[in-house]
């Protein structure tokens, strides 16, 4: 139990890090919204490996899965509001960031994070329907979320916003320590 | 075929005289101060026609700059420059951040404004220079730190 909730307590901290961020005062009710989505879909990333490969006591495996689909879905939300929000926000900035030619390096990662996340998404819904043996699934999966969170990781680092620097860098570590948790004894 | 002293320096002498030639073809402005291009995303949220002001809001930040013809790099002076920015009292898209100023005598423009917050990812600053004379540019300076309290933008511009 208590390694679920010092998980838990390393995830939520970035997010009440960020909620102490002085630039809040200067931002909408919109803008903020937006910034939260995009760093609790980043931070409900660690969970997933967790989840699928099921290492932590407690949890029956079906239930485990069962999270894992649901944490899935959350993420995808997290994301459409994050684009959804910043949109609204600031109509110019978030074109330029879809068409590839915002001035920020982090826009492009953020955009491409964004269009694995759909892939992903969009090949565990099919999972059944195109019928690829588990394993070659489960390579396509992996390959597409490693891509995802590589992604994610390189356009929070950039950002200068409302996240905290040292509860950000914690979390591309929780990120990256969840991608090899994924990839333990994957035969290819 | 042999070469020689007299042959190497004749065929030098060629080509100094064609180098030579080459360069002065090339339109003046290629020796002198080039033309600021627009950067990137640098005409976002802006609206034309910013009013000439004091400052904008109540101040605190100052946004300087310099304005030039290129080529010969000429002060311009009586140019209106239009900033606008993610500020402690407003958006981008907020008409009351946005003001205009005029360039004096030496080319070089000041303005007050509230303090520049980071927006979108980056501490960062809007200017236009669109007017009739010269070729319209929109700049997008960062600022090194989100606490500077000035940032600084360069304007040379072609005329039409």
């Amino acid at each position: 139990m208590w390694r679920w909730g010092l998980l838990l307590g390393l995830l939520a901290a970035p997010v009440i890090a960020a909620a102490f961020s002085p630039y809040l005062a200067w931002r909408g009710p919109v803008y903020i919204a937006a910034g939260f989505c995009g760093i609790i879909g980043m931070a409900v990333m660690p969970l997933q490996p967790v989840l699928a490969r099921n290492v932590l006591p407690g949890l029956k495996p079906i239930r485990a899965r069962t999270f894992h689909k649901w944490v899935g879905g959350l993420l995808l939300l997290c994301v459409m509001l994050h684009v959804a929000g910043l949109w609204l926000t600031s109509p110019p900035d978030m074109l330029d960031a879809l068409f590839f030619r915002a001035p920020t390096l982090f826009s492009l990662w953020g955009v491409l994070a964004m269009w694995v996340i759909f892939a992903t998404a969009l090949l565990a819904l099919l999972r059944r329907k195109i019928g690829l043996r588990f394993r070659h699934w489960q390579f396509a999966h992996l390959t597409l979320t490693t891509l995802a969170v590589t992604l994610t990781c390189a356009h929070a680092v950039l950002i200068e916003g409302t996240m905290e620097t040292a509860t950000k860098y914690l979390l591309c570590a929780l990120c990256l320590g969840g991608l090899v948790l994924s990839w333990r004894g994957i035969r290819i | 075929m042999t070469y020689d002293r007299r042959m190497f320096l004749k065929r030098s002498a060629g080509a100094f005289a064609a180098t030579a030639g080459l360069v002065s073809a090339l339109p003046a402005r290629a020796d002198g101060l080039a033309p600021t291009p627009s950067m990137r995303g640098g005409a976002n949220n802006y609206f034309p026609d910013a009013p000439l002001v004091e400052r904008i809001g109540s101040g605190g930040f100052w946004m300087t700059g310099t304005v030039r013809r290129a080529g010969d790099g000429a002060p311009l002076s009586g140019q209106r420059i239009q900033i606008w920015a993610h500020t402690t009292e407003g958006y981008e898209s907020d008409l009351h951040s946005h003001g205009a100023t005029l360039s004096d005598e030496n080319g070089v423009f000041r303005l007050e404004m509230p303090q520049i917050v980071p927006a979108f990812g980056q501490p960062h600053g809007h200017l236009a220079y669109d007017s009739a004379e010269f070729e319209t540019v929109f700049l997008r300076p960062v600022m090194r730190r989100p606490s500077d309290t000035s940032l600084e933008a360069h304007f040379v511009l072609q005329p039409v």
